[in-house]
């Protein structure tokens, strides 16, 4: 055990990769789900047909499959990437399928009536999107979005077959020069379980901005019009 | 919605509407301190107007005009279509044959290499610059506070500079009592407020029609009078064309000029609110007028 706790910068910096692994794919992941969950809300056939193609393309695909492909294959036709470049394509790209699906789902869910409301006040199409629709989506989006950071954090663990020193490769490093393999799967388990707690209060923390933002809480020093009002659930009423 | 050539009988836009639907422009005399629109109001005709949602033909070739500056309120049984029409207006949903007219264009077609074809977004986004809207359940943004749901429609799609827009929208909230509200969010207003807010949401777009579809039924009985008062004002003092649909005789009595009685997507029957509501001469207006009266 003295041996694994000697290591344990080791450790620590394998777990700095893992946390730079994942926001990097959670940056492309995020940016890639709301290009294409857009275009999945749009009228227009072909750009519905490109989202759909996207979605069901890259959430088919197992991530270490297309690290794999990117890491291994590429260089074969003479694209050489670096193995964090592979992983972070991989994983955004893939988690960037389960995202525009989400950003889909949230955007038609906002009420029809903010959609026509916005037709009433003459925005144009992607004003309506930019300034009315994504905007409310946003509070939907939340929470399963911190779901699937959490999900790709623990996917990132897969990296280490392509060399990248992260948590994992670190674990493996050390089992097999001390043999402590129950106490170093121990210890790292507990680092994954406060990283994955990190990036969830950041996400509770944006939960709680997004409601302030919709009226959902009370701003500081305002009392809540809805819980001052004698048992009047919803008094702001959507049609 | 179909082509052009199934509708022979309408006429194309070069040949002037039957009634002028386009008021000239009042000579400016004082200027006006009410933040209202004023002149150059376009009247509306409906021209064999059908609408259809699957099976269920709600609008059946319907005829009506409405004259530049005249206010006219839609009454009639749940379901004959009021909101359709109002709807139809605001672009919200598109006819499936005949011709809707705002002043002298047509909201539902452009005129294309001498041809009628479906009206574009572009054209659409030409035409709703004329027509606001008010609903029955406000709809105001709640990711904007009051102000901002009062300044985003005219900074970006009137391209009016953001000072000048806040300005105006400081000249409406007060003509709606809510200047102390200004920076509040819409869930921290009541129901009545709301749609004081949405009043003015949608004249800061200084619109030449306005619609109001039911815009009191969603409120508590002690808010409705402020409403209704704050929108006789506003009738009172702007030009502009107004499509009203109410239950309130009363309020329709005040605002209105004529009135229109609906059933089943055709008008029964139409005269001033004294004469509908005083001396109905159709059974149906008097079932109707019974009913709401009873309620
Ligand atoms: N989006 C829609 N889809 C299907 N049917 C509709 C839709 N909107 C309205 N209708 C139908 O059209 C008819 C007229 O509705 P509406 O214009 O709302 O009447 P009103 O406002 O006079 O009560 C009703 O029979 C209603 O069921
Ligand atoms: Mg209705």
């Amino acid at each position: 055990m003295s041996d694994v706790l000697d290591s344990f910068p080791l450790l620590l910096r394998g777990s700095w990769i893992t946390l730079q692994l994942t926001v990097y794919s959670a940056v492309l992941a995020l940016a890639l789900s709301l290009l294409f969950g857009v275009l999945g809300t749009t009228r227009g056939l072909a750009p519905r047909a490109v989202s759909r193609f996207y979605v069901e393309f890259f959430r088919g695909a197992p991530a270490l499959v297309l690290m794999f492909w990117f890491f291994y294959s590429l260089p074969l036709i003479g694209l050489r990437f670096t193995p964090m470049f592979a992983a972070v394509l991989a994983l955004g790209l893939n988690y960037g399928a389960y995202g525009a699906e989400v950003v889909r789902g949230s955007i038609n869910a906002v009420p029809k009536a903010q959609y026509e409301a916005a037709v009433a006040l003459n925005l144009t199409p992607a004003q309506r999107m930019r300034r009315v629709l994504l905007p409310q989506a946003v509070a939907l989006m939340l929470p399963p979005f911190g779901n699937l950071l959490i999900e790709l954090m623990k996917a990132t663990a897969v990296v280490s077959l392509v060399t990248i020193a992260d948590l994992m490769f670190r674990a493996q490093q050390l089992r097999a020069a001390t043999g402590e393999t129950a106490a170093v799967f121990a210890t790292i388990l507990v680092m994954y379980f406060v990283i994955a707690q990190l990036l969830q209060l950041l996400v509770r923390y944006l939960e709680r901005r997004t409601d302030r933002m919709l009226g959902r809480r009370p701003r500081k020093g305002q009392p809540e019009l809805r819980t001052v009002a004698a048992g009047a659930p919803g008094v702001g009423g959507v049609g | 919605m179909p082509p052009t050539d199934t509708t022979p009988e309408a006429p194309t836009p070069e040949e002037a509407p039957k009634t002028p639907l386009s008021k000239t422009p009042l000579p400016e005399t004082a200027p006006s301190k009410t933040p209202l629109p004023h002149g150059d109001t376009p009247g509306i005709r409906f021209e064999k107007v059908v609408k259809r949602f699957g099976g269920n033909v709600v609008l059946r070739e319907l005829d009506f005009t409405v004259a530049p500056g005249e206010r006219v309120t839609l009454i009639g049984p749940s379901g004959s279509g009021k909101t359709t029409i109002l709807r139809l207006l605001m672009t919200l949903e598109k006819v499936d044959d005949g011709v809707i007219w705002i002043g002298d264009r047509s909201l539902s077609h452009m005129e294309r290499g001498g041809r009628r074809v479906p009206a574009n977004e572009k054209h659409l986004h030409e035409m709703r610059k004329q027509v606001g809207m008010v609903f029955q359940q406000f709809n105001l943004f709640p990711n904007m506070n009051v102000l901002r749901n009062l300044t985003e429609g005219p900074v970006h799609v009137l391209g009016v500079s953001r000072d000048e827009a806040v300005e105006r929208a400081r000249g409406l909230l007060d003509m709606v009592g809510l200047a102390d509200k200004i920076d509040a969010h819409p869930s921290q207003l009541s129901g009545g407020q709301q749609q004081r807010v949405a009043i003015a949401r949608a004249l800061a777009m200084q619109p030449k029609v306005l619609l109001l579809d039911e815009v009191t039924s969603a409120l508590d009985p002690e808010l409705v009078v402020g409403v209704q008062d704050l929108l006789r004002d506003i009738a009172r003092q702007s030009d502009l064309t107004l499509l009203c649909v109410t239950h309130e005789m009363h309020f329709a009595r005040d605002i209105s000029d004529r009135v229109l009685m609906f059933d089943q997507g055709q008008i029964v029957e139409e005269g001033p609110p004294e004469q509908i509501f005083g001396d109905p001469a159709e059974q149906r207006t008097r079932d109707f007028l019974q009913a709401v009266l009873a309620t």
